[in-house]
């Protein structure tokens, strides 16, 4: 990977990225959100943390299948923080528009509504991850704790694909090719390492006794 | 009971359908459908005049001749038109708010006939014209509050359920009402599983002939478009909007509360009553407020009122009951 394509694609992801918020912003200026705008915002948000979430999870997993696509891992951090914000701007938007900044709603529905406590918390585990997403904060931690921490994002994945579930009503299916989409890069995971550590011994010869 | 009083601001004396241009509030995708079916009926009889001057009885939207009401409600901001009819739940059409106005134009709304069964002296067929004919048709401007957290203000247009049971002769041992909606596979193929098909809503009889129930037949002066489920519905404003029924087909009397459609999917959800009430939460979310559909994201949520506002007339048939335990 040459520098201009890199520099070109990291261009397309951050344009990519800014795209939904860009379109929302735009449609709340010119009065386009539609009959219900309030849910336009949370849909539109949520949906936006999800996939870009979904993304960043596809990476490792294609990266072990394909080693031409290991200059991928340039891009998990730049989406891991754009999924944040996303969840950011959703959690946002209830706060704001739901609970209408009232505290004791917000610890109500935190207690009584799962489908709140999940989103809420899959948010949460992914602060520490946005927080520690520097270079600075890798080596501060170590590689091997750093890893060991953001392997908290497989939870807040899941957390939030529950979160989806819950929300919805009885028989609805929306969150159905999301969840297909987690549920496969999770368990690609341990397969492709099982996959590997399987073939490895065949390619390196074992040392003959002297 | 309402009393009507002038209202400046809407100027309640004045249908709806005199204050919204016919352009306005015609549904678009029948406009031009219509435009273009008459246009080609014109070209094929070679008549000229008929595509610069289309014909009305073409258009799906026929004007409906109604009077005033004293029932209706004022001082509200009426919902858009195309709000009303692009912002749906009709499952059987989609699961989607936009899905009903963009799937339910295959709904055959003519003829159409409503069986009228159960405990009654005897059953029988009813046509929609006759149901159109059956009373004067009235303006009635309802506020409407979906279960989900929204609302909106409706003018539609109907009469009293009560006025069509009084022609059904229901035995005295017809304790309740059980409305059953069109189900066709074949033209409503985006209803989704886990549901009993047909929709199927229901009311206690006393909360039937409640002068506030309205049948419906039509929507800012015009019958009902096909997503607002045409060619007859019934509103019960004071419940959560799912209880009133869309495209009636059957209207039976019975002894025991009807099983119905949401109840049945998720009981600890839907309960049979669904009466509007802030003090009882859906367990998703609190009923205590709502949003008005229309209104830009940073407009105030509004208090959601006790039986939706419409606590007089029909606080008393819940007397003595626990709203909480039957909600």
């Amino acid at each position: 990977m040459t520098k201009p394509i890199l520099i070109t694609l990291k261009v397309l992801t951050w344009i990519a990225c800014l795209l939904p918020i860009a379109i929302l912003v735009s449609d709340a200026i010119t009065n386009n959100l539609g009959p219900d705008p309030t849910k336009t915002i949370t849909f539109s948000s949520g949906k936006s943390a999800m996939c870009i979430l979904i993304i960043s999870l596809a990476i490792t997993p294609a990266r072990m299948l394909w080693s031409k696509l290991s200059w991928m891992i340039k891009f998990r951090r730049l989406l891991g923080l754009f999924a944040f914000f996303y969840a950011s701007v959703h959690l946002f938007a209830y706060i704001g528009l739901y609970a209408a900044f009232d505290t004791h709603v917000m610890i109500q529905d935190v207690l009584k509504r799962r489908f709140i406590t999940a989103g809420v918390a899959a948010w949460l585990l992914l602060v520490p991850l946005a927080l520690t997403s520097t270079t600075g904060a890798i080596k501060r931690l170590g590689g091997k704790n750093w890893q060991r921490l953001h392997k908290l994002v497989y939870v807040a994945a899941i957390l939030a694909i529950i979160h989806y579930w819950w929300q919805v009503k009885a028989g609805v299916t929306t969150p159905l090719v999301d969840t297909l989409w987690v549920a496969g890069l999770l368990l690609l995971r341990p397969i492709l390492t099982w996959w590997k550590s399987r073939n490895t011994p065949k390619r390196q010869p074992q040392p003959r006794p002297a | 009971m309402l009393i009507r009083k002038p209202d400046p601001v809407s100027g309640s004396n004045i249908p709806s359908s005199e204050i919204t241009p016919k352009e306005k509030w015609l549904n678009r995708r029948t406009f031009i459908a219509a435009a273009a079916a008459s246009g080609a009926v014109a070209l094929a009889g070679n008549r000229l005049s008929e595509i610069l001057a289309p014909s009305r009885t073409v258009h799906a939207n026929a004007k409906l001749q109604t009077v005033p009401s004293p029932l209706t409600t004022t001082g509200e901001q009426l919902t858009s038109l195309q709000n009303i009819t692009h912002y749906n739940n009709f499952y059987e059409f989609g699961t989607d708010k936009s899905d009903p106005s963009a799937n339910a134009g295959g709904l055959p709304t003519r003829p159409w006939n409503v069986k009228i069964s159960g405990l009654v002296k005897a059953p029988k067929v009813i046509d929609i014209d006759t149901i159109l004919k059956l009373h004067p048709l009235e303006d009635r401007t309802y506020r409407f509050r979906c279960v989900e957290g929204w609302s909106m203000v409706v003018p539609w247009v109907g009469y009293s359920l009560s006025e069509l049971i009084k022609t059904c002769d229901p035995l005295p041992s017809a304790k309740y009402v059980q409305f059953l909606s069109y189900w066709d596979r074949h033209v409503e193929k985006w209803a989704p599983g886990g549901y009993n098909w047909p929709y199927s809503e229901g009311l206690r009889m006393d909360e039937a002939m409640n002068p506030l129930t309205l049948l419906t037949v039509g929507l800012y002066g015009d019958v009902l478009p096909n997503q607002d489920g045409a060619p007859v519905r019934i509103i019960v404003p004071w419940k959560y909007g799912f209880k009133s029924a869309k495209s009636i087909v059957q209207i039976k009397f019975t002894d025991k509360q009807p099983s119905t459609t949401w109840n049945d999917a998720a009981p600890n959800e839907y309960g049979f009553y669904s009466n509007v009430n802030p003090n009882v939460d859906h367990p998703r979310w609190s009923q205590a407020t709502e949003r008005r559909i229309g209104l830009p994201f940073y407009a105030p949520r509004k208090q959601t009122l006790m039986f939706n506002g419409y606590g007089d007339q029909v606080a008393s048939l819940y007397n003595g009951m626990n709203l909480k335990k039957y909600y």
